[in-house]
């Protein structure tokens, strides 16, 4: 399981996870799971068109998740985000439909953007997710701070001249960016797994935020391994096993909460 | 040449000069004019629906005023935003948040600033001691959203006082607090920081009778206009009948003060109540509203 065609395999979905679990902790933080859900699907329609003209499908999903987190960012300044991110869902998936129905040969290509092909990444494919690691983690780390006071206190962040649209735009394209991107490798429903699962389990275990980023990190990456070996193990898909890694950690972050919970001192009140 | 400026211009922290809002083509404030001092202890009184909120925004920069200006320590409010710190009304602080009373308090500090935030001793000190100024040193490591009412307010008091403004704005800190929890911070505002360390505070609230006692004074909005002066300046049956437009009584209730207006049906509470409401405002539970 480490020959050196799982080389590739193992690497890309660790750079996967470090994404995941960075981006994924403002995700959970800012309730913004649909989004993480809605644009990756959405885009799918950007790769049939782009599969139609003979483009580079990464080109179409790229184009589409930006657009569709823009088109989200513009229509949640009036309406509640679920409703936007709804409204712009189903007009990708409309347009996927109809760009597929022109598609003659149903595109496996296209197929495996939804489950992904890890175990079958080749070395050139590492190079752009690495580069896309790079830019979500360091914008992420730019935006810290604004990120973080405008989910807890935003009405003071803005009377402390943060941009709240501004700052909500940039994150809606990082994770637009950062789900679309990685599909072709690791499929939509790993990435989505990830995002979620373990940064949701991370909060519960820390009360800083920083240490839960950390945290988040450490259970992606966890996650991934696990599965990768599973996979190759049973021959079952591991999207599969990234899926109930992603339960599994929820569940064990409920536990570990719950545990501390029980564990906090009644405070001695002031004199 | 300089222009001349008078001793009680440079005095003044905040001026509110002649501000008038409409929003959605309604007129919610009409030349709405009062200052500040250094020190002052100023109370923002004013049914649901007065305006206070709407007021706050437009003093922050967050509202734009269809007419008037604001001053903040001699600068327009939009090159003073140093200058005020800010506790709103609504804060969103859910339990699930992995953030402690002391993360919170810090990005009051630096929280607009990019990049991740270098851990500096410092830094600490400097949250340390404001969380020591509210009393909120015992539960500084504790998850903000698991906090009650009361510690929750003391810790946005300090994360907007952390940058040492001069002004510090409250919008309706007391409303959900109970009696005792109330009076603990109206205490730890007049005292600790307006008198003590010369932060004006301007406070709304809708129930003014816990405030009196301490309020230097009044700002009070009704039908979009302002009437300002210590309690016994404003708080009068022809002041007040000339500011709602139409007579109303101001009663003694074994020390509560109530506003009352008569109306075809009886009499109405226009203030000192909870349930005290601008005539014909419409129900709060909309949504999308600033309440
Ligand atoms: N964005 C808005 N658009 C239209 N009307 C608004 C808006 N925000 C507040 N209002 C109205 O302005 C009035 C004053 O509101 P507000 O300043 O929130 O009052 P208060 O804080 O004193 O309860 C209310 O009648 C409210 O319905
Ligand atoms: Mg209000």
């Amino acid at each position: 399981m480490f020959a050196a065609f799982m080389i590739n395999a193992w690497v890309t979905a660790s750079i996967v996870a470090v994404i995941a679990g960075v981006v994924g902790f403002f995700v959970v933080l800012r309730g913004a799971a649909f989004v993480a859900d809605a644009v990756p699907t959405g885009a799918f329609a950007g790769a049939a068109g782009a599969s139609l003209l003979g483009i580079n499908t990464l080109i179409g999903l790229g184009v589409f998740a930006l657009a569709g987190s823009l088109g989200i960012g513009w229509l949640s300044r009036k309406a509640r985000r679920d409703v936007a991110t709804a409204l712009i869902l189903v007009m990708m998936l409309g347009l996927g439909a109809l760009f597929l129905s022109f598609t003659v040969e149903y595109s496996s290509e296209i197929f495996s953007l939804l489950f992904g092909e890890v175990l079958g990444v080749s070395s050139n494919e590492i190079v752009p997710v690495a580069g896309l690691a790079v830019v979500c983690v360091l914008a992420i780390a730019v935006l810290y701070r604004p990120l973080l006071m405008s989910s807890l206190a935003p009405e003071s962040a803005a009377a402390r001249g943060v941009r709240l649209s501004m700052v909500e735009l940039a994150f809606l394209v990082i994770v637009g960016l950062a789900t679309s991107l990685t599909l072709p490798v690791v499929g939509a429903l790993l990435i989505f797994s990830l995002m979620i699962g373990p940064p949701a389990a991370a909060r519960a275990m820390t009360n800083s935020p920083l240490a839960a980023i950390g945290l988040s990190v450490v259970l992606a990456l966890v996650t991934v391994w696990v599965a990768i070996a599973a996979s190759f193990e049973t021959n079952w898909p591991i999207g599969f096993f990234v899926g109930a890694g992603g339960a599994v950690c929820y569940a064990l972050g409920r536990l570990v909460g719950h545990w501390r919970r029980s564990r906090i001192r009644v405070r001695p009140a002031v004199a | 040449m300089t222009p001349a400026v008078t001793a009680d211009e440079t005095r003044q922290v905040l001026d509110v000069d002649g501000v008038s809002v409409r929003l959605a083509g309604r007129p919610i404030l009409d030349e709405v004019r009062f200052a500040i001092e250094p020190g002052e202890f100023v109370g923002l009184i004013g049914a649901n629906g007065a305006g206070k909120t709407t007021l706050l925004r437009v003093i922050l920069g967050l509202q734009a005023a269809t007419a008037g200006s604001v001053r903040i320590g001699g600068k327009p409010a939009a090159h003073a935003r140093g200058l005020v710190g800010y506790v709103p009304q609504k804060i969103q602080l859910d339990p699930d948040m992995p953030v402690r009373a002391r993360d919170l308090v810090a990005l009051g500090l630096d929280g607009n600033k990019l990049g991740i935030p270098l851990p500096s001793r410092g830094k600490r000190k400097l949250v340390d001691e404001m969380l020591a100024a509210v009393d909120a040193l015992r539960f500084a490591d504790e998850r903000v959203g698991n906090l009650s009412g009361g510690e929750q307010q003391r810790v946005m008091i300090a994360h907007a006082l952390i940058s040492k403004p001069r002004l510090l704005l409250l919008d309706e800190p007391l409303a959900n607090l109970d009696i005792r929890s109330a009076q603990e911070i109206i205490e730890l505002l007049s005292k600790r920081f307006a008198k003590q360390q010369q932060v004006s505070v301007l406070i709304s609230a809708h129930e003014m009778n816990p405030l009196l006692p301490v309020l230097d004074r009044i700002v009070y909005l009704a039908a979009g206009r302002a009437a300002t002066g210590t309690t016994e300046e404003v708080i009068r049956e022809d002041v007040l009948s000339s500011l709602y437009g139409h007579h109303v009584d101001v009663l003694n209730m074994h020390g509560r003060i109530l506003v009352v207006a008569h109306t075809d049906e009886g009499f109405q509470v226009l203030a000192g109540d909870d349930r005290a409401a601008e005539p014909g405002h419409p129900d709060h539970s909309r949504t999308g509203m600033q309440a």
